[in-house]
């Protein structure tokens, strides 16, 4: 299917993968993205890698934002992009946020998550490439 | 045009259960995008065979909750689901945040349900039309229950009137006030009352309140609206509930109030297509056509009052159609 046109809203999947209770991250960064237009799929806490792929085929989302702070991002982000390309859409872009070592972030992006966004980082910048990524810019 | 003799790609795919093909047709609808509405057509003769119940009520009296009680009843009782839950579109940047996939719980190899969170977008009349065809979609592709959830306010309301067959009023315990301004609306179309939230103390004085409301206000085709008494967090009432929208449905087939109330709605829906085209033509040609930019300079200059001009439009039109 084509790119959504400027009119149409894009629509995004914020998700919490695994075991991890602190959300207030992801909240934050639903709330931005909301302010910049967007619709944002809010699925919370404790989303299997299966829930999250199927939320977003279900919900035809243009993104994927996983926020992660337990440390599992290892095991649960690659899980994610696997699922997606079994359901032929390792189109939609997927992005993270949380607490991931530099070592592990480089390994992420070599294995397909498309950006990571460490403490810190502004609210702008996300909403940003947020939206560079749905509109497949870049 | 008529696109039911062969069945384009996308309206095949949905028939046949790809849920891509449906997210994505869903995605169009929203989106207004006119290659979408061949595929809705096209699947038309197979819709009118789920069972469409509307979720409504205020704010925070637990919706999303009483929804997903109610779907995993469902699933327990080999019933497939289809869930559109409608959430409001910030007026200011457009921007929402759909938070009803929060609640909702399955097995993860449960491919007898679908879930599609829905923003209102805030287009006047828009989300009514956009539900009603995202709820035929789920229809043509065989769901046998549609559940529609939406916020309880002002058009979205209108939604759940045009698409639902059976609707249900979520309530809570100590609404007081609230029950009393919202008597008049929900009284033209609760079907059955749910009284979430049951546990707390205070669900039998709503009760009873919501039984006084519902004797004063006489039966609609002879239909007296059931009350039920819910807690989606002990997971009690749910059978009950469906048991009351059940109930409604014989009564609908029994009472012939069905196809009544079909034929009411496919006739708002068509007077409502009529209405956008002659809407739209009608803005063209008062921006476009000299003669009736003439008119709008008049009536902004206050020479000519907006009735005269509409009739002045309206006739030009009617000439003009029978010049044809």
């Amino acid at each position: 299917m084509k790119k959504p046109s400027r009119s149409a809203p894009i629509r995004v999947l914020i998700a919490k993968p695994g075991l991890d209770g602190h959300d207030r991250g992801a909240k934050v960064v639903a709330r931005a993205l909301r302010d910049a237009g967007m619709e944002v799929i809010y699925a919370g806490l404790r989303q299997t890698p299966e829930e999250i792929v199927r939320s977003a085929i279900e919900e035809d989302v243009d993104l994927i934002g996983l926020s992660i702070l337990s440390g599992a991002h290892m095991a649960l982000f690659p899980r994610v992009l696997e699922l997606l390309r079994r359901e032929k859409s390792a189109k939609i872009p997927v992005f993270a946020g949380g607490i991931i070592p530099d070592e592990d972030a480089r390994r992420l992006k070599k294995l397909g998550v498309r950006a990571i966004f460490g403490p810190g980082t502004s609210l702008e910048t996300i909403v940003t490439t947020a939206r560079q990524l749905a509109r497949g810019a870049a | 045009m008529n696109g039911a003799g062969r069945l384009p790609a996308a309206a095949r795919a949905i028939a046949t259960g790809d849920r891509r093909a449906l997210a994505r047709t869903i995605s169009g609808i929203e989106n207004g995008d006119p290659a979408v509405v061949p595929v809705v057509r096209a699947l038309y003769p197979r819709t009118g065979r789920a069972t469409v119940v509307g979720l409504t009520g205020p704010l925070g009296v637990g919706k999303s909750s009483v929804l997903n009680v109610l779907v995993a009843h469902l699933r327990e009782a080999g019933r497939t689901v289809g869930v559109v839950a409608v959430d409001p579109s910030s007026p200011f940047s457009g921007g929402s945040v759909l938070g009803d996939r929060i609640r909702f719980e399955r097995a993860a190899e449960d491919t007898g349900v679908y879930f599609r969170s829905m923003a209102s977008r805030g287009e006047e009349g828009g989300i009514a039309a956009a539900t009603r065809q995202v709820v035929r979609l789920l229809d043509a592709a065989g769901f046998e229950v549609v559940l529609v959830e939406t916020v309880g306010s002002g058009q979205v309301d209108l939604a759940i009137r045009d698409v639902a067959t059976t609707r249900v009023v979520v309530l809570v315990p100590h609404l007081g006030d609230e029950v009393q301004t919202l008597k008049a609306g929900l009284f033209e179309i609760a079907d059955v009352f749910c009284v979430n939230k049951s546990d707390l103390p205070g669900a039998d004085l709503a009760r009873k309140d919501l039984a006084e409301l519902v004797s004063l206000g006489g039966a609609r085709h002879g239909w007296s609206p059931r009350i039920v008494l819910t807690s989606a967090l002990a997971r009690t009432g749910v059978p009950e509930l469906w048991e009351a929208v059940e109930a409604h449905e014989k009564f609908l087939d029994a009472s012939g109030a069905r196809a009544e109330e079909d034929r009411r709605r496919l006739a708002r829906e068509i007077v409502g297509i009529v209405r956008d085209r002659v809407g739209r033509d009608a803005m063209a040609r008062l921006e476009k056509d000299p003669e009736l930019r003439r008119l709008l300079d008049r009536v902004a200059s206050r020479q000519l009052d907006p009735y005269a001009a509409a009739d002045r439009l309206y006739a030009q039109r009617a000439r003009r159609a029978r010049q044809r």
